[in-house]
């Protein structure tokens, strides 16, 4: 947060999520997530970049999904620079674990969808998708189908593709998640990369301790059953990071404890 | 298996069936006139050919087939896209699909030549009718197929109705419709002979009941052959087109 008084973007207030039969669309079937949620308060910072840790089952993808107006709770609201969320809108676009690129469109075809929706005419639309994909690093795989790209690759459309559009938020479920770990890492340098210039509100669903610790200026740890808020840490390192410096290990240790998964230090024997 | 095994056991199974029916028809078993050998029947596919009618009764068929298909994907795709997709469509006429479907197109034949006379007509309505239930069919559950997340980026993008259906639900359904077209093209194939039956003086399946009404059974097979033969090809012609498309447009989710 660059800004002396960072504005507040999402506001989550007392947001909760039950399932019954009733609620359960085809969609949630399909795509298999019901955690339930139990009074989520939240403030988001413009420009912030904000994880959200826990194990599965802690609701994570489903608070992601009712703020990105995927999913409605079932009580309290949302709101983005003070609107409710209804729907999901293109301000706020979603990269998903599973890239959802189309698969019968080239890798340009689908950067330039989102452009396409807003019905922008095709030369302009071509030379800002081309722009993003240079910037991604995939200037020269535009006419390729992305079958023919691995994960890696894939990310970094679907990344163009969301920035295509220019939004002011990205959701990010998982993004990483599928990725071999040193592409992963590769792939989290360039992340902060793009936030570090593009100045985005992200909000990152994660449960790799290293990667939140790595990206986040503030991570919320969440417990399952039902899905709480359990902490909130601020990752005051400086950027970019050093994963082996002895004030990273510091604040993973302290996330761990979070999820209490420390060592105990707890004296087991008096001698 | 290798390409070339492939090949061997598939003529393998055709040379035997030859053979066996060649072994039953030399017995002697069946009057030569009820059971005719695969000699008699090449020399039945011969005599057509010589007479000049063969390639006639071949075209006259295959127009008919492919404008009755043709009719029916024409229509039973677009049909098909949009019941599958608005819920309103659905509740209006999967039931009503659903009672139409069972009934055979054979059944249509009657009523068939009372509309649309004698001609080709009956029988491209009749072919028709065996194509669009299939098609129609498997277009609706190709839309409901479509991977879920797509359709949630579509939404995401801010894509309205229209180009959700023309830019996401369409090509995501096409793997899917293309194995359903694959099968109804079989299906419809079938009841070719059925539509020649009546109100055509031309075509393979009029030849079947004109073979039988000379008492020339070798006729009635070489027919029968004709059809099978010329139904293969129409499926190994389908498996291609559809293989291309599964290429093109294959993975559901990358």
């Amino acid at each position: 947060m660059a800004d002396n008084k960072p504005r507040i973007t999402i506001n989550v207030c007392s947001v909760g999520k039950q399932w019954n039969s009733k609620v359960k669309s085809d969609e949630n079937k399909a795509l298999g997530d019901f955690a339930t949620l139990e009074e989520i308060n939240l403030e988001i910072y413009e420009g912030e970049f904000l994880c959200l840790l826990g194990p599965s089952g802690c609701g994570k993808t489903t608070l992601l999904n009712i703020m990105a107006g995927f999913e409605r709770p079932s009580s309290g609201s949302v709101f983005i620079d003070g609107v409710e969320v209804n729907e999901p809108h293109p301000k706020r676009i979603t990269i998903f674990q599973e890239y959802a690129l189309l698969p019968w469109r080239s890798v340009l075809g689908n950067v330039e969808f989102g452009l396409e929706m807003a019905h922008m005419p095709k030369k302009e639309r071509q030379a800002k998708a081309r722009e993003l994909l240079d910037w991604v690093g995939l200037a020269d795989v535009e006419s390729k189908m992305p079958k023919e790209l691995s994960g890696g690759m894939r990310q970094r459309v679907a990344v163009a593709r969301s920035l295509a559009v220019d939004p002011d938020i990205l959701f990010m479920d998982e993004p990483f998640g599928a990725l071999d770990a040193l592409t992963r890492i590769r792939m989290e340098e360039e992340l902060a990369g793009i936030w570090l210039k593009k100045k985005k509100t992200i909000v990152f669903v994660t449960h790799d301790i290293d990667e939140s610790v790595y990206l986040a200026d503030r991570i919320v740890v969440l417990s399952a059953l039902p899905g709480r808020i359990r902490e909130i840490i601020r990752i005051d390192a400086g950027r970019p990071r050093d994963r082996t410096s002895f004030e990273f290990i510091k604040l993973r240790e302290r996330v761990y404890e979070a999820l209490s998964l420390g060592y105990k230090k707890t004296v087991e024997y008096y001698l | 298996m290798t390409e070339s095994k492939r090949i061997i056991l598939s003529l393998t199974g055709f040379v035997s069936l030859i053979a066996v029916w060649q072994t039953i028809s030399s017995l002697g078993i069946f009057p030569q006139g009820l059971l005719p050998s695969p000699i008699a029947v090449s020399a039945a596919v011969y005599e057509l050919w010589v007479r000049g009618v063969l390639f006639g009764h071949i075209s006259d068929s295959l127009y008919r087939f492919f404008a009755g298909y043709a009719l029916a994907v024409m229509l039973g795709v677009p049909f098909g896209l949009l019941t599958g997709w608005s819920r309103r469509f659905y509740a209006l006429f999967e039931p009503l699909l659903q009672i139409l479907r069972p009934i055979s197109p054979i059944a249509w034949l009657p009523l068939a030549i009372l509309w649309f006379g004698i001609g080709n007509r009956p029988t491209i309505f009749i072919i028709f009718l065996a194509a669009f239930f299939p098609v129609t069919l498997s277009a609706i559950s190709a839309v409901k197929n479509v991977d879920p997340l797509l359709l949630r980026v579509a939404r995401n993008f801010g894509a309205n109705s229209k180009q959700m259906l023309i830019k996401i639900v369409a090509p995501a359904a096409f793997p899917f419709l293309a194995a359903g077209l694959h099968m109804a093209v079989g299906t419809a194939w079938v009841f070719l002979v059925a539509g020649e039956m009546v109100g055509v003086r031309s075509g393979l399946g009029f030849l079947i009941i004109d073979g039988r009404n000379q008492v020339r059974y070798d006729l009635v097979m070489a027919s029968m052959v004709i059809i099978g033969l010329l139904g293969l090809a129409i499926d190994r012609l389908m498996r291609l087109l559809e293989t291309f498309i599964l290429a093109r447009f294959g993975v559901r989710r990358a």
